[in-house]
């Protein structure tokens, strides 16, 4: 069914129907008594109508042009693309978490409260932090929270010269992003030629006007700051708090812990780190962790525990204030602690023992065949130049050859500061032999372009649909369908 | 040996050779001794499956939940009904196991249902683009604002009281950093005061409102739309997308910006989140807009296809200029939506609305007539309602609860000045046993 192209909209025909509603059971009058002609719509929706089979055949055929991690071997640099454990999805389904209103009554809700403030447990014991909150929806709004507690730390102490956020070159783009989020301005510092922070750089920006610094570590060329320590002492030093992205914890849980590194803030990832799914693009979670000081800064409302029984705690007068309309991401949470409860301690110190092992492993076998920028133990990631300047061909053609052969290719180009970047990631739950077949693949897709560049410009062939023209897609978008 | 490590003693130490170290630990030689955490972390042993079911079925029997109740508790989560063929798409894993739609030519399947999702949410909307989706109504709604700002390079926002006042805390926070002034428009009668409207200026970049609002009224947004168009600031209308099978729509109106929450259409209550935020805006708008949008296109053989298009806007390549950090989308939950919106189809949503119109007038009246309540806001309903009374609000949430029902919530959680006023909720799923339930129970609270 490679072929198949329809829109649902496309299947649709007067009278068909896909639902069955009760027979309305109350005395009802027509729709001019309850809402006058003015307040209603005039338009019809031009919305499918279909029956179920067609809804099922419809998406399921859509799902045959996906590939996921079910599918087969995704090292998508800085995203930890490993196994989504089944379990997890179980246990996020249960009827006691999934029906249920977040304004019942605290007493009718003490499960989920348990669950939110033990999880919040554990994360600070893994971090090293003090306390969480559960609330950002995602990576990038626990960056935001973060920032959002590093203004509100500077407002409060009355030190609002503060306005600056100090983010190495190498960075995540949504770091820099965020920093315009909360009206700060950012200064960006070149990485020195091993990958880390440039001391000296790092030394000639801070003054009386740093707010902070944001720091991903392991970094995303995947190296461990190994003046993490001094780096957090400088900025303190200058009166800036320090931010930790978490978003490449995999390398180094039960190793060293974000706040045994003097790190004041930290979120985590947990589709990344926690095996929760990425949903094709969401929904994640990125808790945000702090130190004992900042703990009133965190959202509210957050969880505690009052004797054996738990409440959410509105009243926090020097919190940064409310950031979701709810409580978060929850069924996100709920898998993320199965996840926690399957590991365990030592379960979470081998996931980054086999994780750095694998990286090490692919690095150290294809860095005969491919430019290293960085040659250095590596922790859960590697980049590698895809191609060097006499190719006549790019990483970006060799990613496209890499889908005809059924994996998914690394990031690409990021970070931006190592050209042709290829960024390669392959988590714990690959085997050995996965590994193995994918540094011949590396090696084969480089031959062939060596030998016949146009197989790569050309590629890839193999699936539903080819290079798709974006300038196209751009120029005049057509962003829904036409009636 | 973990069943989701696969590495054996054997690979491990194959491994090692090929990377040319000792041990693991010398793996680990980058990070300072100082900072190495040399204990065992202090969280849980690993458990088996087994056990892993059994803590987790013992922490959700300590709730009570949905199945066992009738609800009438809604104030922006409802108790919809979800067709069991979304579940079944929704688990389907080359959907929940896939990343973000970079790579095009694997992720079709993501990036169609995008499609889709934005061309239904068009539909029902009546705007030009909606995006791939935003964390939650919330959120979404404070994304609008920063938009607003954007568009017109004016200083402050205007909002109604009436909207959700947890929205409102959300859009506080984020207009508190942002650096952005806020402006609340008062309300009365339960609407937006439109003598209220008299506080926006030419500094005013935008006016937001919620249609029903916050208390279940349809606001009077003709008058507001013109208000605010006369001052040549935009209209952004948050909306709740099941009330559009029947209420007019940010289109029709003339909104500008639209938002909303988008858990009504198929997606668990699941006690605050996931949910779905949407956003969307006029044509003309388009290229201000935060989030990923997914656009139609062609292979190189001339071949239709989907991508994210208009990139430009986004973090990873604009960096402190992006129009919002957002990196992610809801995508799975825009999935479940997608596939309730095929379902329910064109008359679905219709019907739904229709019902959930209907049944919540005949529980308003029901109630009034116990002579225990009064209406103390006018105008049109939708699905939800505020009644005064004179009983004891916790004596009528528990002898509810004592009978298997959710009551409606107590506004005196977001208003102390607000006491005695419950505003209830009734879906299509209430049926007029529940309701006569309800009120006969409500009847006998002294």
């Amino acid at each position: 069914m490679k072929n198949y192209d329809k829109l649902i909209i496309d299947l649709s025909k007067k009278g068909r129907k896909a639902y069955a509603l009760p027979d309305n059971d109350v005395d009802s009058k027509p729709l001019d008594d309850y809402l006058p002609k003015e307040l209603q719509r005039v338009t019809e929706p031009y919305l499918p109508e279909v029956y179920e089979v067609d809804v099922i055949r419809h998406y399921t055929n859509l799902s045959n042009k996906n590939y996921g991690v079910d599918t087969g071997f995704y090292p998508l640099g800085s995203c930890t693309m490993k196994y989504n454990p089944k379990i997890n999805e179980d246990m996020a389904s249960l009827d006691g978490f999934t029906k249920l209103h977040p304004y019942q009554n605290e007493n009718t809700v003490q499960g989920s409260l348990a669950l939110l403030y033990d999880l919040g447990q554990k994360l600070s014991e893994i971090t090293g932090m003090d306390g969480f909150s559960l609330q950002p929806a995602a990576g990038a709004q626990g960056e935001l929270t973060g920032l959002m507690i590093i203004k509100k730390y500077h407002e409060d102490r009355n030190d609002t010269k503060r306005r600056k956020i100090i983010v190495p070159d190498s960075s995540h783009g949504t770091n820099p992003a965020t920093v315009t989020a909360v009206g700060y301005d950012i200064i960006e510092i070149k990485s020195d030629k091993n990958g880390g922070v440039d001391m000296e750089a790092l030394k000639a920006v801070l003054n009386d006007e740093t707010a902070g610094l944001m720091l991903t570590n392991p970094s995303t060329l995947g190296l461990f700051e190994r003046n993490i320590a001094e780096i957090s002492r400088l900025v303190h030093e200058a009166g800036g708090l320090v931010y930790y992205d978490g978003a490449n914890l995999n390398a180094i849980m039960g190793i060293a812990r974000p706040g045994d590194m003097g790190f004041d803030i930290v979120h985590l990832n947990l589709h990344k780190t926690f095996t929760t799914p990425h949903g094709g693009g969401g929904p994640g979670a990125g808790p945000v962790g702090v130190r004992a000081d900042l703990v009133d800064y965190l959202p509210y409302p957050t969880v505690e525990k009052k004797e054996d029984s738990y409440y959410l705690d509105h009243n926090r007068p020097k919190s940064i204030g409310r950031i979701m309309g709810f409580y978060g991401q929850f069924g996100v949470l709920v898998r993320a602690y199965t996840y926690i409860l399957t590991m365990g301690a030592e379960g979470l110190k081998r996931v980054s023992e086999a994780a750095v092992l694998n990286a090490n492993y692919l690095q150290s076998q294809l860095k005969e065949h491919f430019k290293l920028p960085i040659d250095s133990i590596c922790k859960h990631e590697f980049v590698l130049s895809g191609t060097d300047g006499l190719s006549q061909y790019r990483t970006l053609d060799m990613a496209k050859r890499m889908l005809d052969y059924g994996i998914h290719p690394p990031t690409i180009y990021f970070p931006l500061i190592i050209d042709e970047a290829m960024m390669i990631e392959p988590t714990e739950t690959e085997t050995l032999e996965t590994l193995d077949r994918f540094i011949e693949i590396m090696i084969k897709i480089k031959k062939e372009g060596e030998e016949n560049p146009e197989l790569l410009h050309n590629a890839p062939i193999t699936t539903v649909v080819r290079r798709l023209d974006e300038v196209k897609a751009a120029r005049k978008p057509v962003v829904k369908w036409s009636r | 040996m973990n069943r989701y490590i696969p590495l054996t003693q054997e690979d491990q130490k194959y491994m090692l050779e090929k990377i040319g170290v000792k041990s693991i630990d010398d793996l680990f030689s980058d990070i300072p001794e100082n900072i190495r955490f040399n204990r065992k972390l202090d969280i849980n042993q690993s458990y088996s499956e087994m056990e892993v079911r059994k803590i987790m079925k013992k922490l959700s029997d300590r709730n009570d939940n949905l199945d066992d109740y009738a609800s009438f508790l809604g104030a922006g989560s409802y108790d919809h009904y979800i067709p069991s063929v979304v579940r079944h798409i929704a688990s389907r894993s080359e959907f929940y196991t896939s990343y973000t739609p970079y790579q095009p030519e694997v992720s079709q399947g993501t990036l169609q249902y995008i499609f889709e999702f934005q061309s239904m949410m068009g539909e029902l909307t009546g705007m030009d683009v909606i995006n791939a989706s935003m964390y939650d109504g919330a959120t979404a709604t404070a994304e609008a604002a920063i938009m607003a700002i954007r568009v017109n390079n004016r200083s402050k926002v205007a909002v109604s009281s009436t909207i959700h006042p947890e929205t409102l805390k959300v859009l506080e926070t984020y207009c508190h950093f942002r650096e952005i002034e806020l402006i609340r428009i008062p309300e009365t009668d339960g609407k937006t005061d439109l003598e209220g409207l008299k506080l926006i200026d030419s500094d005013t970049s935008a006016v937001i409102i919620q249609n029903p609002n916050f208390y279940g009224i349809v606001e009077n947004v003709a008058q507001i739309e013109k208000a605010t168009h006369d001052n040549k600031s935009l209209l952004i209308m948050s909306v709740d997308p099941i009330s559009l099978g029947i209420i007019k729509s940010p289109g029709e109106y003339g909104a500008d910006i639209v938002v909303g929450e988008g858990q009504s259409l198929g997606i668990p209550q699941n006690f605050g989140g996931p949910y779905l935020g949407f956003i969307g805006a006029t044509e003309k708008l388009m290229r201000k807009m935060p989030g990923r949008i997914c656009g139609l296109t062609n292979d190189v053989d001339g071949k239709q296809g989907f991508v994210l298009t208009l990139q430009a806007r986004e973090q990873h390549i604009r960096r402190e200029k992006a129009t919002s950090n957002i990196c992610s989308n809801q995508s799975l939950c825009a999935l479940m939506a997608v596939v309730y919106l095929s379902v329910m189809g064109r008359e679905g949503i219709t019907d739904v609305a229709k019902q959930c119109i209907s049944k919540a007038n005949y529980a308003m009246e029901k109630l009034l007539e116990t002579q225990k309540f009064k209406r103390i806001y006018s105008g049109p309903i939708f699905k939800e309602f505020v009644l005064e009374t004179t009983l004891d609000a916790d004596k009528i949430e528990k002898a509810l609860f004592d009978e298997k029902i959710i009551g409606p919530l107590d506004l005196s959680r977001f208003n102390k000045n607000k006491k005695n006023q419950l505003l209830f909720t009734v879906t299509e799923k209430r049926t007029k046993e529940e309701i006569d339930k309800m009120i006969d129970i409500i009847k006998g609270v002294q």
